[in-house]
């Protein structure tokens, strides 16, 4: 294939490479937790796919952004892929903290503010998916759905946030001070790898949507020639 | 889009009405968010109550479905294992109210932590409760050394079901 896809392919070795490592790493070195046990290990999955989530979202924000002021297709398709990747981050969030919820909480789910503004979050941007496949004009559809983009990016303080603004189920957010030696460098390192595999996505993502418009633009090119030569 | 060109007047007309609604949608989103961040959930629609809320209520109380948060307290737990009946109190400092549940609790469950139940206050000033959820905090600790978690939960209800 092209080279380009061949580095690709090659990240993306390395990115599983990396993810496996560190879960690995995240797993054997954290002892039982003194209340939860084992189930805190859910934590180095649970907690960096929401941040990379949020991150991915934030991409989406100033890309959508930058596309309103500089009208670049290339910072709309850059919008369109970070979203796909947020949006299944946060699918991710949400079905693995049901999973953690179960045995700890009680619960699969359960309408507190911090839950239900994720679930929101993640309404807003299958929203804006689904937007994006009902226009077919580029620039309108850029322009839509950079608009949704923003907005819905403005959920994003609010489900950090829910946590301390309101009275919720999940806990308020975890640092240092309350989380001891052996948990804080898993969680840190498989953060930083979510981020890295946030990264991977979105750019494989952004590349085979700018063929897609290559691929659309030389279909529209043949189809103008067969028109005029029959003319 | 492609009828842009060949009728500008019209297309011009439609680029405004379409801005309008933009503007519209964009404000309604905005007065949404505002909405929740200012007004609603703040104050109106708290996702639970704690027992002096409760109390507060008077007559209004009783008999009404509320969620009731709030620390359980320690030694106030009863559970027999046969009927898989618990009572408990809990408490939030200042007032306290007694709990009756059924079922086994969550593994987190035990003395000084903190507990959500959905139900209702019983004319008879305890609490029903057809759900159980244990709140975890924000903290993570290593345990002590030979201390084995799952001891914790187990101990907790084979002593109190004796």
């Amino acid at each position: 294939m092209t080279p380009s896809n061949d580095a690709g392919r090659l990240a993306g070795g390395v990115v599983v490479a990396l993810f496996v490592a560190a879960q690995l790493f995240g797993v054997a070195t954290s002892p039982a937790e003194a209340g939860m046990g084992h189930l805190q290990k859910i934590m180095y999955v649970h907690v960096p796919a929401a941040w990379a989530a949020f991150l991915a979202f934030g991409i989406v924000f100033i890309m959508s952004i930058l596309y309103l002021v500089r009208r670049r297709e290339s910072h709309d398709l850059l919008a369109a892929s970070a979203a796909q990747v947020g949006v299944v981050l946060t699918g991710l969030t949400l079905a693995l903290g049901s999973i953690w919820g179960r045995p700890t909480w009680g619960v699969w789910w359960t309408w507190d503010p911090r839950l239900t503004s994720t679930a929101v979050l993640f309404v807003i941007f299958v929203g804006y998916l689904a937007l994006r496949s009902f226009v077919d004009e580029p620039q309108q559809r850029a322009r839509w759905s950079a608009a949704v983009g923003i907005l819905g990016f403005l959920n994003v303080p609010i489900v950090y946030m829910s946590v301390r603004w309101w009275r919720t189920l999940h806990q308020p957010s975890s640092s240092p001070a309350t989380v001891d030696d052996p948990y804080v460098w898993g969680l840190r390192i498989n953060a930083v790898v979510f981020i890295i595999v946030m990264a991977y996505l979105i750019r494989r993502l952004y590349q085979a949507s700018i063929l897609q418009r290559k691929v659309e633009a030389l279909e529209e090119e043949r189809a103008l020639a067969t028109e005029g030569s029959h003319v | 889009m492609s009828n842009e060109p060949q009728e500008p007047e019209n297309g011009g007309e439609k680029r405004t009405r379409r801005r309008g609604l933009t503007f519209l949608g964009v404000g309604a989103v905005l007065i949404g968010f505002g909405y929740l961040l200012l007004g609603g959930i703040g104050d109106n629609l708290v996702y639970y109550l704690t027992p002096s809320e409760l109390e507060a209520r008077g007559d209004a109380a009783y008999e009404t479905s509320v969620r009731l948060g709030g620390v359980v307290i320690p030694e106030s737990v009863q559970w027999d294992a046969d009927a898989l009946d618990l009572r408990f109190k809990v408490g939030d400092g200042t007032t306290e109210m007694e709990v009756h549940s059924k079922g086994a609790p969550p593994q987190m469950f035990r003395d000084g932590i903190e507990v959500l139940v959905e139900g209702r206050l019983a004319s008879s000033g305890v609490f029903q409760s057809t759900n159980l959820m244990v709140k975890h905090s924000n903290e993570y600790r290593a345990p002590e050394e030979g201390q084995r978690p799952q001891d914790l939960y187990q101990d907790l209800l084979n002593t109190e079901g004796e």
